[in-house]
């Protein structure tokens, strides 16, 4: 077995057992926790939807934290969509999600996945470098920030060096490529990067709770 | 050892002009990746040279690799300067059988000890002896006694480089390459299914110019051949970088001619020359005529995981082993709230 029959075979498979393991314990304990009775009257119904107003609500600043806070929303955002557009809109991966899932989607031009992903590698290194200077921001990270952005950053590297090759053979980046994702996959249920599915639930949470005490959200 | 005509003068007496044979000589080099100036002692080194003994022992195979060789169109320059090498056995093209031609194959062993080049093509059954024998004799004891005095081997398209289609799961005669079991010769790889006539000239050319091996690669091939993949050389290749890919074998794509990674191409991981050296005196090769590449110069590649399957796709195992995982994921999350739950109820109860 070569390492890319490796990497594309148990290394992979491993890794989305770990990916799905992780991620339904971690929110199903969640979900099933005993809720702390609520006893008072409430003043609005619905929990749902102030669940939904609260999830559209806190993807944008309150107007009085936006001076504040621009440079790292905008480093955030740009990382988050960089991040989305080359997962989802490289055609390799297309094809790749096509044969797990079953539907396909149009994506984009290599050269221009190539741009967003050398974008997304300069913005996760300016918030890195703001969370390194920054003296507050420093002394709240610990290791599962560094290693979050390390593991998130790592495969989005080893995808951009595939094109420039660095004389290594096309089939060991792969492998490479495919070991740095296997990697997230793996980190991301039982780290901070849990919030990539526990950052609605607890958004929906407050806001449930916010909405049936009539607060405005 | 008798007196035998040299290449040059083989190709002469063939009617083959001098410009036609320095033409070749210019191919070759560029081919192996030589500079220009290299062509005069190619050209001054074949024609001087004696006609090189050559066995080739067929095992378990299909004569494709014959056929490759042979069945041109017109005879090419590198089929006419195969034909020259003295091809002293070769079981599917000499005229003798059975004891006559085992006679010629030993003849041939003891009047070049030592200098004779053995080319296979066929895998090696180690099974059963009885699985694949000649003249009585099995594929196993007449390699092992052939390769014996010979200079070098050159395993001839893939299943003798890498086992090949015999050696495919489940390998029922359990094939194997002949890297495999020789072990104190030297050793080329010219692996394709079939592999590409030019290559196994050149190959054979090289040695004749310079009496020494090409450089090869970790799986034991030519590095001028096999040193980029098909993907790399690929017409195809700015379809690729534009994101315009055939998604059916008659859809618009197929038509106009796009790339053909969506359906399971393995040109980004198979190295080998046909994107440049092409098939059918540089008529086409497979991806020119709308199919993809199959990866056939690659080890394995008939248990590759699907010649229709795009080479981005993982292998996830059955649904049932994802299904069983994700009912694992939920029996833990549900136990740890029943967990956290006692816990808490525990908890108040203490006060």
């Amino acid at each position: 077995m070569d390492l890319l029959e490796l990497a594309r075979g148990p290394v992979i498979q491993i890794a989305v057992y770990v990916l799905l393991i992780g991620s339904l314990w971690r929110l199903l304990g969640i979900l099933f926790l005993q809720q702390k009775p609520d006893f008072s009257e409430p003043r609005q119904a619905g929990g749902l939807r102030g669940a939904l107003k609260v999830i559209w609500t806190r993807a944008f600043t309150a107007p009085v934290f936006k001076k504040a806070t621009v440079y790292s929303k905008v480093l955030a955002y740009t990382l988050h969509i960089g991040l989305f557009v080359t997962i989802f809109f490289f055609v390799p991966h297309i094809v790749f999600f096509t044969d797990v899932f079953g539907v396909s989607w149009p994506g984009l031009p290599n050269n221009v996945i190539f741009l967003v992903g050398v974008i997304t590698v300069g913005v996760a290194l300016a918030l890195l470098i703001r969370r390194i200077t920054h003296p507050v921001l420093r002394l709240i990270s610990n290791f599962d920030d560094y290693f979050s952005w390390f593991v998130t950053i790592l495969p989005v590297v080893t995808g951009l060096i595939m094109p420039i090759r660095f004389g290594v053979r096309f089939e060991t980046l792969l492998a490479i490529h495919i070991f740095s994702v296997a990697l997230l996959l793996v980190w991301l249920p039982f780290s901070k990067l849990a919030h990539t599915f526990l950052v609605f639930v607890s958004r929906g949470t407050t806001g449930a709770i916010l909405e049936r005490r009539g607060a405005k959200t | 050892m008798k007196t035998t005509p040299t290449l040059g003068q083989v190709l002469q007496a063939r009617g083959v002009s001098r410009r036609g044979f320095l033409k070749y000589c210019a191919t070759t080099a560029s081919l192996l990746a030589l500079p220009p100036t290299m062509v005069p002692r190619i050209a001054a080194a074949l024609e001087n040279a004696r006609r090189p003994s050559v066995i080739w022992l067929s095992f378990q195979e299909c004569t494709g690799c014959t056929e490759s060789l042979t069945r041109s169109a017109s005879p090419t320059l590198e089929g006419l300067i195969f034909d020259s090498i003295s091809l002293d056995y070769h079981h599917t093209l000499q005229a003798a059988s059975g004891e006559a031609a085992e006679a010629a194959r030993h003849a041939a062993m003891e009047e070049n000890m030592g200098s004779y080049l053995v080319l296979v093509d066929g895998s090696i059954p180690l099974g059963n002896p009885g699985f694949s024998t000649i003249a009585g004799i099995s594929n196993y004891d007449m390699l092992m006694d052939t390769v014996a005095g010979a200079a070098a081997v050159v395993a001839i398209g893939s299943c003798a480089s890498f086992g090949g289609i015999p050696g495919a799961y489940p390998n029922p005669t359990g094939a194997v390459s002949v890297r495999d079991l020789v072990t104190d010769k030297p050793i080329i790889n010219v692996p394709g299914c079939p592999p590409i006539p030019m290559v196994i000239t050149a190959v054979l050319a090289q040695f004749l110019t310079f009496n020494q091996l090409p450089e090869l690669d970790k799986l034991g091939r030519p590095k001028a051949f096999f040193g980029q993949t098909i993907h790399d050389r690929c017409y195809r290749r700015p379809f690729y970088e534009q994101g315009l890919f055939a998604e059916s074998f008659d859809d618009e794509g197929a038509r106009k001619g796009w790339c053909l990674y969506k359906l399971g191409c393995k040109g980004p991981i198979t190295y080998n020359a046909c994107a440049t050296v092409k098939w059918n005196q540089g008529t086409s090769f497979p991806i020119e005529s709308g199919h993809p590449c199959l990866g056939c110069s690659e080890p394995d590649f008939w248990d590759g995981g699907g010649f229709y399957k795009p080479v981005s796709t993982g292998d996830f195992g059955s649904g049932a082993a994802l299904a069983g995982a994700a009912a694992a994921g939920v029996a833990l999350g549900v136990a740890a709230a029943a967990v956290s739950r006692r816990r808490q109820a525990k908890t108040i109860k203490e006060g």
